[in-house]
């Protein structure tokens, strides 16, 4: 992939500059949290139920307390604020007297030794009385009493638009079911949480949005916000399950009792427990259209398992409504979308948000209708195909760029690969040698995305950056959260280009400054990016009036007097769904689409996933590098979760928690990425660069299935689809 | 924790007799999984990589010795791709090149998985498992080696020395059905190995019952209805298909978060009719 935009500054926007952290991640010299170390330092560790639904009859620490090298254990009843929750409060840091799934804390340990933490916990005795769990999110309504005060329902939300009782002639209807997928992050949860002077608590964590963690941290320490300071430690990959708090408030109500630092990681199968999954999805999707294909009514219901608390299902809800036809011209449309409560692993952000889901069923519609018009799934796309100044199903038109008949044409444009060579470690199966050359059929699949870019419904987004320039030495200060990104690269590219320097320094990212919210929606790049952006010309304008017209020497002028100026960035207003989920609710769009080839032994219902043709709506690259990193790291997740990633959770417990069991693509399993850029510059976006984070994921999964359907005639109307779904 | 790293047989046995509550560790990449999710304490170690009764590849005879410290890395390649070939095929599908070049067959023989990848490969051959403990020596057949999942006749303080695995003349592989490329757990599999001579088909198959599991009513039957040469042997068609079905019917394989009893039964049944096809003209 090459692609040449941007100016000549070296390592400036446009550039394939290096990422500041790269060489040493590279050589396992970059520090992450989990690396952390402080003198005289406690470790930290959580009890967690092991029963999805149960009733805490009593808790007795004593045993616990007996264990040499053990320091504090603490239970509800040491929690000044028992309540958290990342859009509304209603998870305790530790459960009081009911547990709604299984890995819920119920106490914590600090000890000298991580064993002793793990043996003291193992001897903390909880009575619990076990209650059936409810688990099937279709029973969720339905049941005499909710199994939390504030209810089942997280979000009930129908969106009409025309007149849903219009029918075009061609139907098709279809059910679909999207399995629990979880981010599967490297490098497992980790904090630091130290006490200070002052009667606060300072915690190095691991995380994406550190204010919003600092305020729920202050206020279940019952401390105010400014005592409360946390710096980002070394993220290993987040993808949305860190935007929930984790091991937070654990590590400050630990270390401010012990009075020592308290480090807390997770092992990997506490991780998969204690963060936030993917929501389960069932979808009934109907379109109805003219004989030529044209799209006339789309209904569909949605039901999202949101699992034992809150978290994000409010607003997943949302984008899995709004974006449930994909990007197509539809004038009539009833859209019923529901997230429930029940006693399984909570869900909430994960890459794609609430959209993923909705476009595997869309695109499953959309053969389905391609092949009832006769017709090829391309052209049936394009005939469909949304573009500024049409509506959304929420009536909001379309303003900035969005090119979704040019995603197709380039990504349908791209050469297919060569056929199958003679090998069969390239077939399905690979090393294990199942598939003869003539076991193996190919498929082809095409698929198209779309979705919102930045939060949505009226929220009050912004970004501050701050730009310090000593002696010609510039500092960049921002909140926003790396988590492997490579928002730090842009930082500098930014600066580099604004302020015409080599050399640019990333601050440590902490809440001594303002926010620079979540970095989740694809939006730090234009947040973020966009506040940086503003700084850097802020600075560069008192430079200038410094130099009062003569030529700008950055040194000099800053060499007595540094230049030191914040500023703030906001985009646009977005206004809330109205109750037939009307509204102008979204700042911005990218859409992308994505051809995949696959190799299937349809006999052992075994997959190889060959190639990926893709084209993405990105407004303007920024670094070529980047965006094709985020391209195919985003294309291994839709992989993963078309043929290989689920959580299996029975009876309200997780069945998998481990990387033995929870399989992720390998290198072996990645397939090679062909990708084309379409730059139609955003306006009002920095450099007229969108976010490229998500829309990598969300069709490359339907492509993939509509590729093994391609190759089968199975009809793999869930995902992943799994061998035995394949088979006769 | 005191490791002790033994440089002769002799004394790696004392050690385990001096201490009974020692965990041998060879390539530790099941040992250590265990250690690190809390499952299994260490006090002690005794390390087997030096002790050089268990190193080495040995051709004797008819017969390849195959030391327990040997890893996969090295069942890859020759002399072991040459003479035994499925075993080679079956190294190579164990997790990824780290993995490989640190376990050994005899982790993999001690641990006595049923998804262990070369287990199913010494059934199909009729391999041995040279056992030592205090001043006991003995060769078990494979056949009776196992007794349950991850349980075998292996007592404490005994150490796998060696696998004796006969060469034979004749086609052999290793098929393992697993829904990714590399680094994936057996969902089945299964070995198959011809031989010529004793005009015999064997067949091992793995992750299909609580041990590695031998087909024997399938084989024989197979190797009555083949028609055999000095140069390989044929199987008809429908002998071929049948021959698939009553391996299937071996299979005693359970439902699980990794596939279902009713999907490795089928699976075991393609890859036994795609093996015997490859195996035969
Ligand atoms: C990431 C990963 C992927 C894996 N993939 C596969 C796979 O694809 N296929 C597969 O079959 N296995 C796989 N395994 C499991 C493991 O690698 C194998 O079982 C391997 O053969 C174990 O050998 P080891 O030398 O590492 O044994 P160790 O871990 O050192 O020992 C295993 C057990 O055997 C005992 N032991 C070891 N040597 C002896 C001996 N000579 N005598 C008596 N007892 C002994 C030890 O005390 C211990 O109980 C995988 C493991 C990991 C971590």
């Amino acid at each position: 992939m090459s692609v040449e935009v941007g100016t000549r500054t070296a390592g400036g926007i446009g550039q394939r500059a290096i990422r500041p952290d790269g060489v040493a991640k590279v050589r396992g010299e970059f520090a992450f949290a989990g690396d952390l170390w402080a003198e005289g330092m406690l470790w930290g560790q959580a009890l967690r139920s092991p029963h999805p639904s149960a009733r805490i009859r009593g808790i007795d620490v004593g045993p616990a307390l007996l264990i040499t090298g053990v320091h504090a254990v603490l239970t509800a009843d040491d929690v000044p604020v028992n309540r958290y929750g990342l859009e509304h409060r209603d998870q305790a840091v530790l459960a009081g007297d009911v547990v709604r799934y299984a890995g819920e804390p119920v106490a914590i340990v600090a000890a000298d030794h991580p064993d002793t933490a793990r043996r003291a916990c193992a001897a903390i005795v909880v009575d619990y009385e076990v209650l059936a769990p409810l688990v099937d999110p279709g029973l969720s309504q339905s049941v005499e009493r909710p199994i939390h005060p504030d209810g089942n329902v997280f979000r009930d939300l129908v969106i009409r638009r025309g007149n849903p009782d219009s029918r075009g002639p061609v139907v098709v209807e279809g059910d679909y079911e999207i399995g629990m997928q979880d981010q599967a992050f490297m490098g497992p949860e980790a904090g630091l949480a130290s006490p200070a002077a002052d009667g606060g608590v300072d915690l190095v964590v691991s995380t994406q949005w550190l204010h919003n963690d600092r305020d729920q941290v202050a206020d279940c320490l019952g401390l105010a916000p400014e005592l409360v300071r946390l710096t980002l430690g070394g993220v290993g990959g987040a993808f949305g399950a860190r935007e929930d708090v984790s091991l937070h408030i654990h590590a400050c109500l630990l270390a401010v009792r012990t009075g020592r630092p308290v480090k807390i990681v997770y092992s990997r199968t506490e991780s998969f427990l204690g963060h936030v999954h993917r929501h389960p999805a069932r979808i009934w999707m109907r379109h109805t259209a003219r004989p030529n294909g044209e799209i006339v009514s789309v209904e569909s219901r949605i039901l999202l398992d949101g699992g034992a608390y809150r978290s994000s299902s409010y607003h997943v809800t949302a984008n899995a409504a709004c974006f449930a036809a994909g990007p197509y011209r539809v004038p009539n449309a009833l859209v019923h979308a529901i997230a429930v409560r029940t006693n399984n692993p909570p869900c909430g952000a994960m890459r794609g948000f609430g959209v993923v889901q909705s476009c595997f069923a869309h695109e499953a519609q959309m053969d389905l209708l391609a092949s009832a018009c006769g017709l090829d799934p391309v052209e049936v796309r394009l005939r469909n195909a949304l573009a500024p100044g049409d509506e959304l199903l929420t009536g909001q038109r379309i303003e900035g760029a969005l090119p979704v008949a040019e995603v197709i044409r380039a990504c349908a444009a791209l050469p297919l690969p060569a056929p199958a060579v003679d090998d069969v470690l390239a077939r399905p199966g690979g090393a294990g040698r199942t598939a003869g050359a003539r076991d193996v059929r190919r498929g082809v699949g095409f698929a198209v995305g779309f979705k919102n870019l930045m939060y949505a419904e009226g929220y009050m987004d912004g970004s501050v950056a701050r730009c310090r320039i000593d002696g010609g030495v510039v500092t960049i200060a921002c909140a926003a959260a790396e988590v492997g990104q490579g928002f730090v690269t842009l930082v500098q590219q930014i600066a580099r280009t604004v302020l015409d320097v080599d050399d640019v320094i990333v601050a440590p990212a902490d809440t001594d400054m303002g926010s620079a919210g979540s970095t989740s929606a694809s939006r730090q790049t234009m947040m973020s990016g966009g506040a940086v952006e503003k700084v850097c010309r802020a600075a560069r304008a008192e430079l200038e009036r410094r130099a009062g017209g003569d030529e700008v020497d950055i040194a000099a002028l800053t060499a007595r007097e540094p230049v030191d100026v914040t500023e703030e960035y906001h985009h646009r207003l977005t206004h809330p769904l109205d109750a037939d989920g009307q509204g102008d609710a979204h700042v911005s769009f990218a859409c992308a689409a994505h051809r995949a080839v696959v190799d299937v032994d349809p006999e052992l219902g075994l997959v190889r996933v060959v190639h990926l043709a893709t084209s993405q709506d990105v407004g303007r690259v920024l670094n070529p590098l980047q965006v094709t990193g985020q391209i195919e790291g985003g294309i291994a997740q839709g992989v993963g979760l078309a043929v290989m990633e689920e959580l299996i959770v029975e009876g309200g417990q997780v069945r998998n928690a481990s990387f033995t069991d929870y399989l992720i693509p390998t290198a072996l399993d990645a397939p090679t990425v062909d990708a084309v850029l379409i730059e139609e510059p955003e306006p009002g976006a920095p450099f007229g660069a969108k976010g490229v984070g998500e829309p990598p994921t969300i069709s490359s999964t339907p492509a993939i299935v509509a590729a093994i359907r391609d190759a089968t005639d199975a009809a793999c109307t869930r995902v992943p689809v799994r061998p035995r779904d394949l088979v006769p | 924790m005191a490791v002790i790293v033994p440089e002769s047989l002799e004394s790696a046995l004392a050690a385990l007799t001096a201490y009974p509550d020692a965990a041998v560790l060879a390539g530790g990449t099941d040992l250590m999984v265990e250690v690190n999710d809390g499952r299994r304490p260490l006090t002690r170690v005794v390390a087997v990589g030096r002790v050089p009764e268990l190193t080495g590849i040995r051709v004797d005879g008819a017969t390849v010795v195959i030391g327990a410290a040997t890893t996969f890395a090295q069942l890859e390649r020759d002399p072991v791709a040459e003479l035994v070939p499925a075993l080679a095929y079956a190294a190579r599908t164990v997790g990824s090149p780290q993995i490989r070049n640190a376990a050994t067959i005899g982790g993999n023989v001690a641990t006595a998985s049923p998804a262990g990848d070369a287990l199913p490969v010494l059934v199909a051959l009729g391999a041995s498992v040279e056992i030592a403990g205090g001043n006991r020596r003995r060769l078990v057949p494979i056949a009776d080696y196992f007794t349950g999942p991850k349980r075998s006749v292996l007592d404490a303080g005994e150490l796998v020395v060696a696998v004796q695995v006969p060469v034979l003349r004749g086609a052999q592989d290793y098929l393992k059905v697993g829904v990714r490329n590399a680094m994936v757990i057996a969902v089945a599999s299964l070995a198959i190995a011809v031989d010529l001579e004793a005009r015999r088909v064997g067949i091992g198959l793995g992750s299909v019952g609580p041990t590695p599991l031998a087909a024997p009513e399938a084989c024989s039957w197979v190797a009555s209805r083949a028609r055999w040469r000095s140069d390989g042997v044929e199987v008809a068609d429908e002998d071929v298909v049948e021959f698939g079905e009553r391996v299937a019917g071996a299979a005693r394989p359970i439902d699980d978060h990794r596939g279902t009893a009713r999907y490795r039964r089928h699976a075991v049944s393609v890859m036994a009719r795609r093996a015997l096809r490859r195996c035969t003209r």
